[in-house]
């Protein structure tokens, strides 16, 4: 299961970057998202995953049997999650009002800054 | 009283954050509660910074009674107290300009509270132990200048901001990717118990990786060779009072966030991370002084120098002796104060000269005598003219790397010094000698933008005045740092 996410981590982590290379402003945004998830899903598996396990302790248990998934790393994740939320949310408006400004959306229109 | 004294530098800014959001609507209070906010958080922080010093070694606080694997932690040494008595003095003096420069309506759109919540990201990272606390650190500052950055609405300002928010974007995925590998691997956030477990893990690949991811970050957010074209666009197009706060104190976090991993945690990794932050540090220090070089644009200048600067202090890193981190925190403070101080000056230049372009500058040394002198402190400071705190952080870090025969860099270091005074030499002899271009004249600038550009010079004078204990201090900072390394602590135990 680790190898299948792992794959799947490298493909999200591929595909945000090379929308990131593109010179549409909307696609980097759409990469960056993807990188983020590719980011939040590498946490949440580097802890290690269980088979259908949940990370609650029993009511007559004092700790996690053995096996078990990793609370804390499901806890990082959910913060992270409602980080790059915030941020992305920030991206888009800002993205739309450089848009508004320069009238386009290619990423060459952003060379005023440069000298 | 530690906790009370570790955890307002965050709670001062905070609350405060707050209040100014409600107070927004009031012209006055809006303005005058940000100076004084900041004043009070400068007492907090030297507070701070005598208690750390009287103390024997670093004080730890672990939050909600969570022992030390558990909980998340803040540990204070002098390195992290020093940083946090530097942004507070930053903070006060940028602030003191923004009153003069802000208009009311940014004001009103909230331009103090995102002000107060900077400070408060940035004193969480200085004084946090926990890798992902530091994280989340990195995020409130970062969304607070995302803010800052646009709300000066001038001309270029969403592109440099586009590019900023992109590549900070970027940073902080990778720094969430090491981090969860390095929790994967140890199962720990914890600074010190992470330096603990990994011992001398340094053959593993996953550590590794994790190394490469946390050099990608902290040098994104460093502004590092080759991550650093985000930072002069976005830099040189916004407000003056935000431009000097950022240049002065937002790469620092990063540079700091480097020190705190690679010559702590990550030390038993020096054999490959020196000649690393060796070979990064010297194009850093050439490739930014060279763009300096090719501007004619106050802030562009200023900015391409911010980049040249850090490739002095990672250098330092590189060096990885106890005497080279002492000169690099020397440096870093140093370093803050004349780049905030001459993003002001750059500001009252713009203020007095109506243009940020050298070539429609000119005649300030007549109609603005006071602000030339003022300006000529930071400005040989920074090109390393003696008797002033440049000329003594530069002796510092060269003596050392003589001492470590890495005579390539110490003589890369002193050129690059030369064409930084050619630089600065550029901008006074454009905006301040030559006769003014323009045939109405010069008008003047506001008094309260000269306070703060007067502040922190004396304050260059000063360092240049007492070099003997401040050296002394950062050498016991450069200590503490130092016995966080585990490979220092296994000799020790042996």
């Amino acid at each position: 299961m680790e190898v299948f996410i792992a794959i799947m981590v490298g493909c999200l982590a591929a595909c945000g970057t090379r929308l990131l290379l593109q010179r549409s402003l909307f696609r980097v945004l759409i990469g960056l998202a993807l990188i983020a998830q590719a980011a939040n899903v590498l946490v949440f598996t580097a802890a290690g995953l269980g088979k259908g396990d949940t990370s609650v302790i029993g009511a007559d248990a004092k700790a996690l049997p053995e096996g078990h998934p990793d609370p804390l790393a499901q806890a990082l994740v959910l913060t992270a999650i409602v980080i790059s939320f915030g941020v992305l949310a920030f991206c888009l408006v800002l993205l739309k009002r450089t848009h508004r400004r320069t009238a386009d959306a290619d990423l060459d229109a952003l060379a005023q800054t440069e000298s | 009283m530690e906790p009370v004294a570790i955890t307002l530098p965050i709670l001062i800014p905070m609350l405060l954050s707050l209040v100014a959001w409600l107070s927004r609507g009031s012209a006055v209070t809006s303005r005058w509660l940000l100076p004084a906010g900041m004043a009070a958080l400068l007492g907090a922080a030297v507070w701070l910074f005598s208690i750390i010093n009287a103390a024997p070694g670093p004080i730890r606080v672990d939050f909600g009674g969570w022992e030390k694997p558990l909980g998340i932690s803040f540990k204070v040494d002098l390195f992290a107290s020093i940083m946090v008595v530097v942004a507070a003095v930053i903070g006060f003096a940028g602030s003191l300009f923004a009153v003069s420069e802000i208009g009311r309506i940014i004001w009103r759109k909230g331009y103090g509270t995102f002000f107060f919540l900077l400070l408060a990201g940035i004193n969480g990272a200085f004084l946090t132990n926990d890798l992902f606390n530091l994280f989340v650190w990195f995020e409130v500052m970062l969304m607070a200048s995302f803010a800052m950055l646009v709300l000066g609405r001038r001309r270029f300002v969403f592109e440099g901001a586009t590019k900023y928010v992109v590549i900070n974007m970027i940073s902080s995925f990778f720094f969430l990717s090491g981090l969860g590998l390095l929790y994967g691997k140890t199962g720990q956030l914890n600074l010190d118990e992470i330096a603990l477990g990994l011992g001398n893990a340094g053959g593993d690949p996953v550590i590794l990786s994790t190394a490469a991811f946390f050099f990608m970050a902290f040098g994104i957010k460093a502004g590092v060779f080759p991550l650093y074209f985000w930072l002069p666009p976005a830099y040189s197009n916004t407000g003056f009072a935000t431009a000097a706060v950022f240049g002065g104190l937002l790469t620092k976090v990063g540079v700091y966030a480097l020190f705190r991993v690679f010559g702590g945690a990550f030390g038993f990794l020096s054999e490959v991370t020196g000649p690393l932050f060796l070979v990064v540090g010297a194009l850093t220090m050439v490739t930014g002084v060279l763009g300096a070089a090719s501007q004619f644009h106050t802030r562009r200048i200023l900015s391409f120098h911010i980049v040249s600067q850090i490739g002095y202090i990672v250098l330092g890193l590189g060096l990885f002796t106890q005497g080279a981190f002492a000169a690099a925190i020397f440096y870093i403070v140093h370093h803050i104060l004349v780049k905030t101080n001459l993003f002001l000056a750059a500001g009252a230049i713009a203020a007095t000269g109506r243009s940020e372009r050298l070539e429609k500058l000119g005649g300030l040394l007549k109609g603005a005598p006071l602000l030339s002198f003022l300006f000529l402190i930071p400005a040989l400071s920074l090109g390393g003219i003696p008797p002033l705190s440049g000329f003594f952080a530069k002796f510092l870090l060269l003596r050392e790397a003589l001492r470590e025969e890495a005579y390539l860099y110490a003589a890369i270091a002193l050129l690059v010094g030369v064409v930084t005074l050619f630089s600065m030499i550029k901008i006074w002899g454009e905006a301040f000698w030559k006769e003014t271009p323009r045939p109405e004249g010069i008008e003047g600038y506001r008094i309260m933008q000269i306070v703060p550009i007067a502040m922190l010079g004396a304050m260059t004078i000063t360092i240049g005045f007492m070099v003997e204990p401040l050296f002394e201090l950062s050498g016991r900072a450069a200590d503490q740092l130092i016995q966080s390394n585990p490979l220092y602590v296994e000799t020790i135990e042996e």
